[in-house]
């Protein structure tokens, strides 16, 4: 099941403890929680905004509620996840740092991945054509797009920093492929990071 | 529509009815005794037990939820939802729907005979609560051998007694479904019920509820009544879509107060025909304990509380289009089932047709109710 993963969705699998008690926020149709319940027999919970995702994470047999990150954080209570993730939809929040906090309220850990927007690639799009990039990982116009808060994997650092949480472990991806954390921030299309409060 | 097997156990089958010795403690004080409850059930009891449903009805709803109404002729009210190849199929589940405590179709309610005076109760039947519904549901279980309930299943009135299930058996029940509901009665649910009984006492045929002797009832009144609520059940671009401003076979207006508008004619048609059906005083009554539904206020004024001892996976489905349980009140349960940490999953659906949604078709609901009944066969 773990082969059809996303990539970043695979690393996270990969790195989830047996057995754990797991909030997909942002889960999409569950295929995350899914593959968790099946590898590691989590305890699978997600929150997810499209009502269409949510029918099918439920027909999946799946704890799935319709909700906002941005609004429905709160309800959940203090540690009661041993990990909160948010894969890909950290850029779609109204106020990304906020939900950050939530998910490592109510998470002894936090999984957050997100596409980085200095990737040499955007950069140059940037630098010569003079528009906002569209690329294979961002592939929305600046008109239409759900990114709303675009970052790079230097501004999630400061974030972290500033806030004094902790970074337990970073992955890089360059395409589907796991790439070295040296230079990250211009050459990895996409970053997982795993935290605590 | 279900078919009809036959059954060597008379407690199982159609068109069932028991009087159970009880006694059944009210929340209101009153002890009753016997319990009579009107039930049909489909499918087999699988020899683990594991298989059990339970079905709960809306206000005006009845136990004939796959079969043909005895006095209607039509078919159940959920077969959308209940038969073969359907998300609950006799072939798989024990499914058993009963009559509620209050109602007329065979169960306890005002239209019973009080055994102390020979005379059908009318007012003097006790006013009951959605939590005695239950209990009393809870007693017809044991009389049918099913310790515990697979999933407890119910749209509107019946979400109430779905919800409220795992709260009073929280052993009993490992799934609940709660469809177009909410965990309480809010200041405009109270009102619309307040209009409909109203309606039922200002008629001159009410008579302080004592009109089954001479089989005159209040049926003008209760037709008002059942206008009235018919209206909650529907949304505005539903009716508009359905009626319009468009006039009832007539090419103008009359300057009377016929029925000009084709939505008039419905509703008058909705309140004639319910009448036939359906018992004033039971009316009354079921509003009641509907109106006085407030799981929370139950539970030190928590919700999440209430749902502290629960063990059950929860389901909620909402329409958009509800405005009579909106969405909002499924979201209210889903976040204090999120603080008391239960296993809940919610999705609200797209209808055009108001409340009344859960009872049409509804493929998305379906689907959600199909997935979430065999996650927990797991």
């Amino acid at each position: 099941m773990s082969d059809a993963l996303r990539p970043d969705l695979a690393i996270i699998a990969r790195h989830v403890a047996q057995g754990a008690r797991v909030l997909d926020v942002g889960c999409g149709d569950g295929a995350l929680l899914s593959a968790l319940r099946g590898m590691k027999g989590v305890d699978a919970r997600g929150l997810e905004l499209d009502a269409d995702n949510v029918a099918a994470a439920v027909e999946r047999g799946l704890s799935v509620v319709q909700g906002d990150a941005d609004t429905d954080l709160g309800y959940y209570p203090d540690t009661s996840f041993d990990y909160a993730i948010l894969s890909q939809t950290l850029q779609t929040t109204r106020r990304p740092d906020r939900v950050v906090e939530e998910l490592l309220r109510i998470g002894a850990r936090a999984f957050v991945s997100f596409p980085n927007f200095a990737h040499w690639r955007g950069r140059l799009a940037l630098l010569f054509g003079g528009r906002m990039p569209v690329t294979r990982l961002l592939p929305e116009r600046w008109y239409d797009t759900p990114n709303i808060h675009h970052l790079t994997i230097d501004d999630f650092r400061a974030l972290v920093r500033d806030r004094g949480w902790t970074i337990e472990a970073q992955w890089f991806l360059k395409g589907d492929h796991e790439t070295g954390g040296a230079n990250a921030n211009l050459m990895a299309e996409h970053a997982v990071f795993l935290l605590r409060a | 529509m279900v078919e009809t097997a036959e059954h060597h156990d008379p407690r199982y089958g159609i068109r069932r009815h028991v009087a159970l010795p009880g006694p059944l403690r009210l929340d209101g004080g009153a002890l009753l005794s016997p319990v009579e409850i009107a039930y049909e059930t489909y499918g087999t009891l699988a020899p683990d037990g594991r298989n059990a449903i339970l079905i709960c009805h809306a206000l005006t709803g009845d136990q004939y939820v796959a079969s043909t109404h005895p006095l209607t002729g039509k078919a159940g009210w959920w077969t959308r939802l209940i038969g073969p190849g359907l998300p609950i199929d006799p072939a798989r589940h024990f499914v058993v729907c009963a009559n509620v405590l209050g109602s007329c179709m065979g169960s306890h309610g005002p239209a019973s005979v009080d055994p102390a005076t020979g005379q059908p109760f009318g007012m003097r039947f006790p006013v009951i609560t959605i939590a005695d519904m239950v209990r009393a549901q809870g007693l017809l279980l044991d009389h049918l051998g099913v310790e515990r309930l697979c999933a407890v299943v119910g749209g509107s009135m019946g979400g109430m007694q779905a919800l409220s299930w795992p709260t009073i058996f929280p052993d009993r029940v490992e799934s609940a479904i709660v469809i177009a509901s909410t965990s309480r009665h809010s200041a405009q649910n109270i009102a619309f019920h307040e209009v409909g009984r109203q309606a039922i006492m200002a008629d001159p045929k009410w008579r302080l509820g004592h009109y089954y002797m001479d089989g005159d009832a209040p049926t003008d009144g209760l037709a008002v009544a059942r206008m009235a609520a018919h209206i909650t059940y529907l949304s505005e671009a539903g009716l508009t879509e359905k009626f319009g401003r468009r006039l009832q076979a007539r090419d103008a207006k009359t300057f009377g107060f016929d029925a000009d508008f084709q939505v008039e004619s419905y509703l008058r048609h909705q309140g004639l025909s319910f009448v036939e059906r359906f018992d004033a005083n039971s009316y009354l009554y079921i509003t009641r304990a509907m109106d006085y539904y407030d799981i929370a206020e139950d539970h030190g004024g928590s919700l999440a509380a209430a749902f502290a001892e629960t063990r059950a996976r929860f389901c909620l489905v909402s329409f958009d289009t509800d405005w009579l349980y909106p969405t909002a009140e499924s979201r209210l349960i889903v976040h204090a089932l999120n603080a008391a940490g239960r296993e809940v999953s919610f999705v609200e659906l797209k209808s055009p047709f108001g409340h009344d949604a859960f009872l049409l078709d509804a493929p998305d609901m379906n689907r959600v109710i199909d997935g979430f009944l065999r996650a927990g066969q797991r």
